[in-house]
């Protein structure tokens, strides 16, 4: 065995990048979209799955992995994230902080609101995270600016690459929206910003109106003023609310459908309780469940008695994907500030362990996420013409037992570091790390 | 499990909802028609029939009051419970374009606790720090309901506007909001504030009515900018919304309704309005009714004037009043609140009743679904164990539409239950 990890990491020094194929041969194949392939066989080539199956002729040039005992999965997604986002996006008008704007006085100021800004833009390639995270067995992340009323529009990317551009998969995912007051004038309750929100749809709509009836006949008619901010929600494909309690679930879920806004809820804590309300819902709306499950905080005073509604919402809050797995309706998990290993893997198996299949939940971190941003023809599962972003551990995934021996972004090999070293590494994400 | 409970709960509800009841023996404080012995057929949520002759029908459900009191269900006129976040949008002096339907939080306990007390509809109003505040809602106190169910179906919305110290407060220097100082600061800016926000609703309604008459004579023209803020303003000149001022002192009562006579629309309530019986007759002349507190006073410098006397003089000068209590707290015993008008004032028993049943009703406009216990009104009853204007009643069951939202007898019974659920929640938590 011992002698086998060597051969691999001689090979690996000698192969050289994406000019030769990559075969992964005798693994047990989770491909998501269909049946596990046992002691199947890979073959990566130029970034691509080139093919996946058994007895699949191997390409003459290929670099052979031997995969006896690995277990190869699609590369996990994190559905809405902040990895790679710089911590503070340039202020904006009403932006709280060290803000220089005066506060905002109403919908007009545009407050807390960045629409056009888009995280592909924004990517740090050296965030430290990317590496954590990929011991994860994360290879993609739908990342967001997530400062703001109107935060931004995320992009699917890649957690690994030599340039921003071309980590990049998808650049607009969706419009990110929170409800937090914008810390600087209007608006400073729940009320107003969905108020704010409301009058900024009304307002594109409008706009959009004014446009296109200048772009008819420019003649006798003043122009529109041009407005970043409802350029960037009108080229929104879909918006992403915040939605926990089952009665925000139910308010966002009314207002997703007011605003005509295809819609992804995120939060979910109190899911297990709104299956319901979500099983009838369009199919253009889609649930993300935060990974960050709901615990009484450190500093709680201990004489202080919790609600019972409190008490039962952290007990029950991880049962929310076996509830909506068990209900039909499809959900993917995102981070929500996570990034050490040990909690996302601790996180996820809380909900195995609150009664959420292991299939369900590697479906919830892959396939799903992959359709409901629309890029399940590229990532997402294994399949023939997808991008070979893998994860491949020894062991299922999930269990404590498991490691990340490593993964593949688009088609190259990332070796996962102990988690030891991790946390306290600030290596900047190069070459060498490669190895 | 969970969802089977689910299931189970709502099927219970919908069998309740058609589940025919016989109040009986119970005395009966009509409110609109006298007092009378004898039973109650309710039917479809509503009020059957009343009387002593009630034959009971089969398979009724029977509730036996012998002893106890039936009422309507209280209105309360003025209240901020069931609201998520701040009750005010406190950045700006013109907050039309919040409404407090958006952030209804169905889940919160104070619909309970007011339940417990008697309340079976609320007039849920934005707060008082902005000279023109925010949209309001008339809600049903229909625990368990998502919060589109608990609106009071067609009541008509309000506009809440404030006079005085609250609305002029954040725009003083002194005031350590955390917001920058704004206008208005005084009393004077806060009339020329509404005068501002109304004379741009008149323009942005002319634009509208011209763009609606021309697409009518098939014009092609583009529509206006739609106006959240102006929105609401507009309906008020339209008469489609009424407006709640919460406001104290006898010369901004004139104030406002000089302005909005100028207008040209009608202030429907004002609230608290603690100075009122100086201008009773004026107030009539507008045709405002007044919700005020019963006797509370001096907690500010605008509430020196306050007397108890304030509900029985504006009721006598013909003003239609009614009693609030803009509190959680004091929610829960609003009936009390209503008999102290009877020491302050002599008013009779019917007409304190009414302070916080059918005059409410009246006041939001939905006197014919509920306020009184009459044929074909809305089955929204509390039974007493005591006369209602006793100190010593105690709600024993409440109805809205005919259905039971507050039992005390199950309510204790389940108590025990519950604590132990919460106990093992805490000791569970704590293993882990």
């Amino acid at each position: 065995m011992r002698l086998l990890a060597a051969l691999v990491l001689a090979g690996i020094t000698a192969w050289a990048q994406n000019l030769q194929p990559v075969v992964i041969r005798g693994a047990n194949i989770v491909t998501v979209s269909g049946p596990i392939i046992a002691k199947g066989t890979l073959i990566l080539r130029d970034g691509l799955i080139e093919a996946v199956g058994t007895n699949i002729p191997i390409p003459p040039d290929a670099w052979i992995v031997e995969g006896e005992g690995l277990t190869i999965y699609p590369g996990l997604i994190d559905a809405a994230s902040n990895w790679g986002m710089p911590p503070n996006l340039a202020p904006g008008p009403g932006r709280g902080g060290q803000n220089v704007a005066p506060p905002a006085r109403g919908p007009e100021d545009r407050p807390a609101t960045t629409s056009w800004v888009k995280a592909a833009d924004e990517l740090r390639v050296a965030d430290p995270r990317f590496e954590r995270v990929r011991a994860a067995g994360f290879t993609s992340a739908v990342v967001f600016p997530m400062r703001g009323i109107f935060c931004g529009q995320g992009s699917v990317v890649n957690l690994a690459g030599d340039k921003p551009a071309a980590m990049v998969l998808a650049p607009s995912a969706g419009q990110f929206l929170t409800m937090s007051p914008s810390g600087n004038g209007f608006p400073a309750a729940l009320m107003g910003t969905i108020a704010y929100i409301r009058q900024i749809y009304l307002d594109a709509r409008y706009y959009s109106a004014l446009k296109d009836a200048y772009a008819r006949d420019p003649r006798s008619m003043r122009r529109p003023d041009y407005d970043r901010a409802l350029e960037g929600v009108l080229e929104s494909k879909r918006i992403l609310l915040p939605a926990s309690r089952v009665v925000e679930i139910d308010r966002m879920l009314r207002f997703a459908a007011e605003l005509g806004q295809p819609a992804i809820l995120y939060g979910m804590q109190e899911g297990f309780r709104a299956t319901e309300l979500l099983k009838n819902v369009k199919p253009n709306t889609s649930v993300l469940v935060s990974l960050k499950w709901p615990e009484r905080p450190r500093d709680a005073n201990p004489a202080d008695v919790d609600s019972y509604r409190d008490l039962e919402l952290r007990d029950r809050a991880p049962s929310t994907p076996a509830a909506l797995g068990k209900a039909g309706i499809p959900f993917a998990f995102y981070s929500d500030g996570l990034d050490q290993p040990r909690d996302l893997q601790k996180a996820v198996n809380k909900a195995i362990a609150a009664g959420l299949s292991r299939q369900d939940a590697v479906r919830a971190l892959t396939l799903t996420p992959a359709e409901i941003y629309g890029v399940a023809d590229r990532i997402g599962s294994i399949e023939k013409g997808k991008i070979a972003n893998l994860v491949v551990t020894r062991g299922e995934l999930f269990e404590d037992t498991t490691k990340v021996e490593m993964v593949f972004i688009d088609g190259r090999r990332y070796f996962t570091a102990p988690e030891a070293d991790t946390s306290a590494s600030r290596a900047p994400l190069t070459r060498e790390n490669e190895r | 499990m969970r969802a089977r409970f689910f299931t189970a709960a709502l099927t219970c509800a919908m069998a309740l909802r058609a589940e025919t009841i016989v109040i009986r023996n119970a005395t009966i404080l009509t409110v609109s028609n006298g007092t009378l012995k004898g039973s109650i057929l309710v039917r479809d949520g509503k009020i059957a029939d009343l009387g002593d002759q009630i034959k009971i029908p089969e398979g009724a459900r029977i509730v036996d009051a012998s002893g106890q009191y039936v009422m309507p269900g209280i209105i309360d006129c003025h209240s901020h419970i069931a609201i998520e976040g701040n009750v005010n949008e406190p950045s700006v002096s013109v907050s039309s374009m919040v409404d407090v339907r958006d952030v209804i939080d169905p889940e919160d306990i104070s619909i309970y606790r007011a339940l417990a007390g008697g309340v079976t509809t609320a007039n849920i109003l934005h707060g008082s720090a902005n000279a023109v505040g925010g949209q309001t809602v008339v809600l049903k106190m229909r625990w368990g309901k998502p919060a589109r169910e608990m609106i009071f179906e067609g009541a008509l919305p309000g506009l809440k506007l404030a006079l005085g110290e609250n609305p002029k407060r954040a725009g003083s220097p002194s005031a350590g909001v955390a917001t920058a100082a704004r206008y208005p600061a005084t009393r004077m800016g806060i009339e020329d504030t509404i005068r501002q926000a109304f004379l741009e609703a008149k323009a942005y309604k002319a634009k509208w009515d011209d763009y609606n008459a021309r697409s009518a004579r098939g014009e092609s023209v583009l529509a206006p900018r739609k106006d959240l803020k102006l929105e609401p303003l507009k309906e008020v000149l339209e008469g489609k919304r009424f407006v709640h001022v919460h406001c104290y002192r006898a010369d901004e009562i004139l104030m406002l309704l000089r302005l909005a006579d100028e207008y040209g629309f009608k202030i429907r309530t004002l609230q608290h309005a603690l100075e009122g019986y100086k201008v009773a007759k004026e107030i009539a002349a507008h045709g405002a009714g007044v919700s005020t507190f019963s006797d509370w006073w001096s907690y500010k410098v605008e509430a020196f004037d306050a007397i108890p006397y304030n509900a029985a003089i504006l009721q006598r000068k013909g003003v239609l009043v009614s009693i609030n209590s803009d509190d959680a707290e004091l929610m829960r015993r609003l009936n009390t609140e209503a008999a102290k008008a009877m020491k302050y004032g002599g008013l009779s028993e019917t007409e304190a009743l009414a302070l916080v049943t059918l005059n409410p009703a009246k006041q939001l406009g939905i006197e014919d679904r509920v306020g009184s216990i009459e044929r074909g009104k809305d089955a929204d009853l509390v039974i007493y164990d005591k006369h209602p204007l006793s100190n010593y009643a105690k709600v024993q069951k409440v109805f809205i539409d005919g259905q039971i939202y507050f039992d005390r007898n199950e309510e204790s019974k389940n108590w025990n239950a519950k604590q132990a659920q919460k106990q093992n929640l805490l000791q569970k938590e704590r293993a882990n």
